[in-house]
């Protein structure tokens, strides 16, 4: 029995790590250090912090962040005040008025990120045909997720021998290696408002780290609840399994 | 029924409608085998899976928008502005993979012990129903997110139903509701995603009705021969139960709170692109064995046939298996083909996440035919050639107190 138990479990185990595999082809990607991984992880609301603001300064120029709301960055750190002058540095088309015209206005915490094309087609045109991609889910929605857009902004490299590769558009990281996008960090891309020297490798990790909170800003939330749940559900477990032991105690 | 009560308000209505009779009878002194182990709690773990599916479900669907321009979104809101709306989605996701871990567990279970046996062959048929409808029901629910996988999974699972000659290509455009997977397809996916569920309610209360007519079946196989081989469900098997949702529910959080997405697909986060086909399109892990054997058939007519036919042969089953004795504990030859078929299985999974090429294609083919070769030869013809079945135990009593 107890042998039939484990194997069941092994092969449920052997099931689960089945999409692992479906992945394929990526490079080995290096690991990192996060604050936000493990049992008890949380965000670093200083990296957090200088990430937006290399969203701000260099990404934003090209990328959206649809998902996000000004809001949210009350998450990061900031006072509803902070959050609210940071927004009204933003115009915002907004409308249409009692006249029926649209007007502009200084953003307020309410709205999003804005998206730096009017559409796909425009992304696409000013891009050479390949509209950068919304940044809001990217630290989910690759293999790797922040440790890859770490390793990505970092893993531009010369062409290697022999490959038909742009120079400046090979990417160590990129499946396949040919990038669209041009390495878009250099040394003091940024200045850091809390004086931290501004290296690719830190803007890179800075970004990373805010890109995973745009893309999960529960993990917090829901790493913290997890722990209470489990807690209860251990003792809970006990509980149960003394009990069926009374029960079965008279058994036989 | 022999029910009876103190309480008039009870008696009143038990003489009207035998309802509360029925539950006493269904859950409190229903007689189980005294001799089962731990595998026989995936049921009740399958029971709550599904409860808990149907419960996060609803209040899932008061949040979610099936429109092609605002599913993604809506999804997203639910993760991002309403309350607990991560944690709600998050436990809906993996609760489904979990569901199909205790439904294959149980599955493999009633395969061991021969659960499908007389008397229990509608009992076990029911089962395979309602495998069915939740591979159907799951297929649906992952194509409601509307992301890159959702999209390209529905375009290729609807696709395999072009392969039948003639009907094919019409039976497509009426699974779409038109030229391609669409918003009128999201809208169907959405309707019977939310009705498929209370249709497998109403199977698994058939289920439970067939269980309770036959009993359940025990690890050796025999028939219960009177009281002393029993113990009534309250309090045995109620608090071994609970218990087991107790250790089920540890495994689920782990994922559930540390690794939500580690059995979802990182595509999935992308939104649906009709014009960017993902380099690998893969189903959810519990549909790889039967994407394998669908790809293992260089013919797609006789894929899609192979498919269908993978759980086609489950249904006929006890009819396959001639062997009188139930459990491979008395069955030293089929417990080693037992095993046989559950590696064959998991490679079968493992090859259904890997591209089509090269030397996974020829081990899937052999998977393939070691599939329906245990099924179709190995349980029907040989085993009972070379079998010699143990000698049965007198009674379940006499086993458990000599042990």
């Amino acid at each position: 029995m107890k042998k039939i138990l484990s194997g069941l479990f092994a092969a449920a185990l052997g099931c689960l790590t089945v999409p692992a595999f479906a992945a394929g082809d990526a490079v080995k990607l290096p690991s990192y250090d996060w604050s936000f991984e493990g049992v008890f992880g949380t965000y670093d609301k200083a990296s957090m912090q200088r990430g937006l603001q290399v969203y701000k300064d260099v990404c934003a120029g090209c990328h959206s962040l649809d998902l996000v709301a000004m809001r949210n960055l009350l998450d990061l750190g900031y006072s509803a005040d902070e959050v609210k002058a940071f927004a009204a540095d933003y115009t915002v088309e907004d409308g249409p008025n009692g006249e029926g015209e649209m007007f502009e206005r200084a953003g307020k915490p309410s709205d999003y990120f804005p998206n730096p094309f009017p559409n796909e087609q425009a992304a696409a045109a000013s891009n050479s045909g390949k509209a950068p991609p919304d940044l809001s889910l990217m630290a989910k929605a690759r293999v790797g997720g922040p440790t890859y857009i770490r390793a990505l902004l970092t893993g531009y490299e010369d062409t290697p021998e022999g490959l038909d590769i742009e120079d400046g558009m090979y990417n160590k990281y990129f499946p396949g290696h040919q990038i669209a996008m041009a390495s878009p960090l250099y040394e003091e891309a940024v200045e850091y408002s809390d004086g931290t020297p501004a290296t690719i490798d830190q803007m890179a990790a800075d970004v990373s780290h805010f890109l995973m909170w745009a893309a999960e800003p529960k993990l917090e939330a829901r790493k913290s609840t997890g722990i209470k749940v489990m807690i209860f559900l251990i003792i809970f477990t006990l509980v149960m399994y003394a009990a069926k032991r009374k029960v079965f105690a008279k058994v036989h | 029924m022999s029910f009876k009560s103190n309480n008039k308000v009870v008696q009143w209505v038990e003489d009207r409608l035998p309802v509360i009779s029925v539950m006493h009878h269904a859950i409190y002194d229903y007689p189980m085998p005294k001799n089962l182990n731990y595998l026989w709690n995936f049921g009740s773990l399958a029971g709550f899976a599904l409860v808990t599916m149907i419960a996060t479900g609803i209040f899932l669907a008061m949040q979610y928008t099936p429109h092609v321009d605002m599913a993604f979104n809506s999804v997203e809101r639910i993760m991002r502005d309403v309350n607990s709306g991560w944690l709600i989605r998050y436990i809906h996701m993996n609760m489904a993979s979990f569901f199909f871990i205790a439904v294959y567990i149980h599955m493999f279970r009633g395969l061991y012990y021969g659960s499908y046996k007389a008397p229990r062959e509608l009992l076990w048929q029911l089962g395979v129903v309602i495998f069915l409808l939740m591979m159907a029901t799951a297929f649906m629910g992952y194509v409601l997110p509307w992301g890159q996988m959702s999209f390209w999974g529905a375009t290729v699972i609807t696709n395999l139903f072009s392969a039948f000659p003639i009907v094919g290509e019409s039976i497509v455009s009426w699974l779409w509701g038109g030229f391609s997977v669409d918003n009128p397809t999201l809208n169907r996916f959405f309707a019977l995603h939310y009705l498929l569920p209370f249709i497998i309610v109403a199977v698994v209360a058939l289920h439970l009705v067939a269980l309770h007519t036959v009993g359940s079946n025990n690890p050796l196989g025999i028939d219960s021969k009177g009281p002393q081989d029993s113990l009534v469900m309250q309090p045995y098997y109620t608090i071994k139960d609970l218990f087991g949702i107790g250790v089920f529910l540890l495994a689920f959080s782990v994922f559930l709170f540390w690794a939500p997405n580690y059995m979802g697909h990182p595509d999935n986060y992308i939104p649906a692109n009709p014009l960017s086909t993902p380099a690998h399109i893969v189903p959810e892990w519990y549909f790889l064995p039967f994407y394998a054997i669908l790809r293992a058939i260089p013919d797609k007519l006789g894929g899609v046939l192979a498919m269908f036919g993978a759980i086609a042969v489950l249904f006929v089953l006890p009819w396959l298996d001639r062997s009188s004795i139930r459990s491979c504990k008395f069955r030293p030859v089929a417990r080693i083909f037992f095993w046989i078929f559950v590696i064959n299985g998991l490679a079968l999974g493992y090859l259904g996440g890997q591209p089509a090429e090269g030397i996974f294609v020829i081990a899937s083919r052999i998977a393939t035919a070691y599939y329906f070769f245990h099924f179709l030869v190995m349980l029907p013809v040989i085993l009972p050639m070379i079998e010699r079945p143990r000698e049965l135990p007198s009674s379940i009593h006499e086993a458990v107190t000599k042990s």
